[in-house]
């Protein structure tokens, strides 16, 4: 057999190993007989093509790889920062880790029963990945699964603004699917659990510059003030807009064109984003999945009662 | 320089900027022209991120040139572009994480911007590697001085500010700038980008297509033939 000379500068004793290996010496006479062949051959053709999507899988798995740890790092601070930022503590220049952990405390809550759990480190505890875990997740009956998120993890990840001991605002985390994708996003409230302070939304893929524009910061002043839950409200009953049932149900929705702040509806009501229904709608229905009883209504009850959250 | 740089290369380099611009004249990669420069730090990282797929894609297109089958030649283009622009997102994800989630989809937009696809099929092919990374090079340039110049006047019309740095104080900080909304939508790229196409083409009127029909008189009467 010809032994092929391995093209060598830096690794002899590497080099001088390739040469020895059979393996090798084949694969170099296989090349040079395929690089050989016409343009056109079949062989040819199918060797070329399986050669390059290895090296490109290559590369691009090695970037991929090489770069997560840096890439988890970024949205771990992304997601701290719009934490903040939805509690409205979000100060320009002021460093993202501290301000977190001075400000803002990280609770548990078992969805069903509406209890904080302890025994659950809630630094570490990760909503997304529960979710995916069949033993920490549990699947959404159909008629009840609005968002489309087909399961949900049985304990949520919540986030208390307190000064001097009391509760200034309850983060809540919420998705659910859109039109192309699913937003991810918190909404914060009030310590009464029913008025809005804010709401944003820090991971989604909807069309830019349309249901993109649930990022607008203009769009997400318009929920400040509104209500989640439907209140009694006398008159609306005799009219039959709303019945008993209706009391005490998430109610805050989007509507197509300008809300009419005449009407007492108003304070339920937030614009919808021009151009962009579907992504309106599947914000709607995410927002009443999460406040329902599927949600996080067990645990605002308790938030409202006297006796507060049992842990 | 000019024992590095012999006459092709220079010419491959600075032919796209005015002379053969890939925006301007060759009217390609308007989509993501319109989507990124409503600010300009957006319009920079694209500019930078095409400009190196640009290169890079091409240079790699060029050294295989010799032994790319026919038959899937524009796949094998299409592959190492696309891994070329998933490596550039993953980069921009790990050290630009702001930048990244602004310009969202355009960076995986690249792969079907059709300067890149362009460049390697009209001249990737055709040519040896290292020119073809100083065409992709140059071509990127191209891109960019138009993408710079709109950015330049979207951000600084449509929100008073440069980078991000306060140019004209706005009426609502008590200053005496209205801005510009439509400044802000992608609209407003197309009048720009429209203008400067109109301005270089009275500077260069060789750059003018030729009529290619003429619309027909009715005094001409029915046979339409002259």
């Amino acid at each position: 057999m010809p032994k092929n000379k391995v093209p060598c500068k830096h690794m002899e004793k590497w080099c001088a190993v390739l040469e020895k290996n059979e393996q090798y010496q084949k694969f170099i006479i296989y090349k040079d007989k395929v690089l050989a062949l016409g343009n056109d051959s079949l062989e040819k053709t199918i060797a070329i093509a399986v050669a390059l999507c290895l090296v490109c899988a290559v590369l691009v798995s090695f970037a991929a790889v090489a770069l997560k740890p840096l890439q988890i790092d970024n949205k771990a601070a992304d997601m701290k920062k719009n934490i903040l930022d939805v509690a409205g503590l979000l100060e320009e220049g002021a460093d993202i880790n501290t301000a977190f952990s001075e400000k803002i405390e990280a609770k548990i809550v078992d969805l069903e029963t509406g209890d904080y759990v302890e025994n659950i480190n809630a630094d570490e505890f990760d909503q997304r990945k529960a979710a995916k875990d069949p033993a920490q997740s549990v699947a959404i009956p159909k008629e009840k699964d609005i968002a489309h998120i087909r399961v949900k993890a049985k304990y949520a990840k919540v986030f208390l603004v307190k000064e001097a001991g009391v509760t200034k605002s309850i983060i809540l985390p919420m998705h659910g699917y859109g039109l192309w994708s699913t937003l991810y996003g918190f909404l914060s409230l009030d310590a009464d659990g029913q008025t809005v302070q804010s709401i944003n939304f820090y991971d989604q893929a909807e069309t830019p510059g349309l249901g993109g524009e649930v990022v607008n910061p203009n769009w997400r002043a318009l929920w400040k003030g509104k209500k989640v839950y439907a209140e009694s409200d006398q008159p609306s009953l005799e009219k039959g807009l709303i019945t008993e049932a209706d009391i005490g149900e998430p109610a805050l929705s989007l509507i197509k064109g300008v809300v009419d702040n005449t009407k007492p509806s108003a304070q339920y009501q937030v614009d919808g984003l021009a151009g962009a229904t579907l992504t309106s709608t599947g914000v709607t229905n995410l927002v009443r999945y999460w406040m329902s009883n599927e949600g996080f209504a067990p645990y605002l009850k308790k938030v409202r009662t006297v006796k507060g959250v049992k842990s | 320089m000019s024992a590095i740089l012999n006459d092709e290369t220079k010419k491959v380099l600075t032919a796209p900027l005015v002379n053969d611009n890939p925006i301007t004249l060759q009217v390609l990669g308007i989509c993501s022209a319109l989507a990124v420069t409503s600010q300009m730090s957006t319009s920079l990282i694209m500019a930078l991120a095409l400009t190196l797929v640009t290169a890079f894609s091409s240079a790699a297109i060029s050294a295989i040139r010799n032994h790319i089958p026919s038959s899937i030649r524009i796949i094998v283009q299409m592959t190492i572009i696309a891994s070329l622009v998933i490596v550039v997102d993953q980069i921009l994800k790990a050290f630009a994480y702001d930048v990244s989630k602004q310009l969202s989809v355009f960076v995986g937009l690249i792969i079907t911007n059709c300067i890149v696809m362009g460049r390697a099929e009209g001249y990737a092919m055709k040519n040896p590697p290292l020119e073809s990374f100083m065409d992709g090079i140059g071509n990127g340039l191209g891109y960019s001085l138009i993408l710079i110049i709109v950015a330049f006047f979207r951000e600084t019309l449509g929100s008073g500010k440069l980078l991000g740095i306060e140019v004209f104080k706005l009426t609502k900080d008590g200053g005496w700038y209205d801005p510009n909304g439509l400044m802000l939508l992608p609209p407003s790229a197309f009048f720009i980008i429209g203008l400067i196409i109109w301005a270089v083409r009275q500077w260069k009127p060789g750059q003018a297509e030729k009529v290619e029909f003429k619309i027909m008189s009715i005094a001409h009467g029915e046979g339409g033939h002259h």
